[in-house]
């Protein structure tokens, strides 16, 4: 029930005075209201919850994130790996 | 697709397990709250990657499962109605009530139909003003504000016909009432990411002051898990114990306040009942004073008989923590997705499911990570 996916904001309309969006997932794409994310704008990801925004998805702190995980995964796992 | 490839990362889910293995020198048990997280730990087989010193127990955290039995009965009685259109999220329809589900309801007739979002409702509601449309709003602090929302927009709307049954839950006062049981055995918690999307990590802080037991709020996907266990691992074998956020690409302290908002105008917290659990003080949301008008409970006359769950139906123990779906004796026999004794078998977040699914034959199903 709490499953909620990343997807691209594509475009930004009015709709029975809510403000909604067509969000990207992948090859599909959806209608979701962006109520909860004034600040989200085109182009931006957002976390898509039954037809919700929820969050814009701090793009910065995820490939942060990633890096470090990599980095220190990455580098720790190379032996192992290469033996393997 | 970005933001979710790159969790599932095979090379970085091993290098993890391999690190918390070389944190891990004594036992420990953990429990991640969301049945979201449950089925990617099983899907993905994670509780095998991690040493055996670490024990990984389910929550109550799947919304399906812990809708009391007598909230499901108002809705098939409601359904049953001539003048109503019970709409409802999909993962309900083959919840057990006590004597019929909302699936069987819809084959005698009974106008029972699925929505994915809030929207759907408010749209029916629209488009059938001679109808009344009930919604069964039911979830965890991630879809009270969507929730909220069908009510709030209906008021605004001038909607007549557009009324919620309501059966919300709360994390933090379950996750108090686990930790103060004298059977507790967790140590510590994986916090939910999207629970904690909306309403921030501020009210977890009490938690681990009172029962000093590290928390961290965690995401779905195995990377995510991983890192989380890992934060909770180092926590635990360094004696520390703190609210720790490993979710930050959607989480922040706050959370989203504007979401937050809809839901303080529309709800208020109350003592709620949780499906084989019992009621827990505070622990639910009920439809405020000034959206008592949008209350199926007060628009329609409920009479209730109350009923008993089948005797060997183990819910309650596995919605605790305190007993795996494999120990239960109707597991995958007098128990199934087709025919479920309890709750947690049907929701495609309950922890029987996801053992049904993922574990009824070894290794059976399971999707491996970085495929």
């Amino acid at each position: 029930m709490c499953l909620a996916i990343p997807g691209q904001v594509v475009s930004i309309e009015q709709s029975n005075g809510m403000r909604m969006g067509r969000v990207q997932f992948g090859g599909i794409v959806r209608q979701a209201s962006l109520e909860f994310v004034p600040e989200a704008q085109i182009g931006d990801y957002v976390l898509v919850h039954v037809g919700f925004a929820i969050s814009r998805i701090d793009a910065e702190e995820a490939e942060r994130t990633y890096q470090l995980l990599e980095e220190t995964g990455v580098l720790k796992d190379e032996l192992p790996e290469e033996s393997g | 697709m970005k933001f979710l490839d790159e969790y599932r990362d095979s090379r970085i889910a091993h290098a993890l397990a391999k690190e918390i293995a070389d944190w891990t020198t004594k036992p420990w048990v953990l429990m991640e709250i969301c049945g979201g997280q449950t089925h990617t730990i099983m899907r993905y087989g994670l509780d095998e990657l991690l040493p055996k010193q670490i024990e990984l127990v389910h929550g109550p955290g799947c919304p399906v499962c812990v809708t009391p039995l007598e909230t499901i009965d108002k809705a098939i009685a409601l359904a049953l109605r001539p003048e109503v259109i019970l709409v409802s999220y999909g993962d309900m329809l083959r919840v057990p009530g006590s004597n019929s589900d909302l699936f069987r309801a819809k084959a005698q007739g009974a106008d029972v139909r699925v929505a994915y979002s809030p929207m759907e409702a408010l749209r029916i509601a629209r488009t059938n003003p001679d109808r009344k449309v009930v919604f069964l709003a039911i979830g965890f602090e991630t879809t009270a504000p969507a929730n909220a929302m069908a009510a709030w927009q209906a008021k605004r709307e001038g909607l007549k016909n557009l009324s919620l049954l309501v059966s919300h839950v709360l994390v933090p006062p379950a996750i108090r009432a686990l930790l103060a049981s004298l059977e507790n055995r967790v140590q510590g918690f994986i916090a939910p990411g999207h629970v904690c999307t909306v309403m921030g990590y501020g009210e977890y802080e009490s938690l681990v002051r009172d029962f000093n037991v590290p928390i961290v709020v965690g995401g779905f996907e195995p990377v995510d898990l991983l890192e989380a266990v890992l934060m909770l691992v180092k926590q635990l074998e360094r004696g520390e114990t703190r609210v720790e956020n490993q979710y930050v690409r959607s989480v922040t302290y706050k959370g989203n306040e504007r979401a937050q908002e809809i839901m303080r105008e529309v709800f208020e917290v109350a003592d709620q009942k949780w499906r084989g659990i019992g009621t827990i003080p505070q622990s639910g949301l009920r439809l405020s004073r000034a959206y008592a008008e949008y209350d199926a409970n007060h628009i329609f006359d409920l009479q209730l008989i109350s009923a008993e769950e089948p005797a060997e139906c183990i819910s309650a123990l596995v919605l605790q923590g305190l007993k795996k779906p494999t120990d239960c004796s109707a597991f995958a026999v007098r128990c199934t997705p087709e025919n479920p004794l309890g709750a947690p078998m049907v929701s495609a977040e309950g922890a029987c499911a996801a053992y049904y699914h993922y574990r009824r034959h070894a290794g059976a199903g399971k999707v491996a990570v970085g495929s």
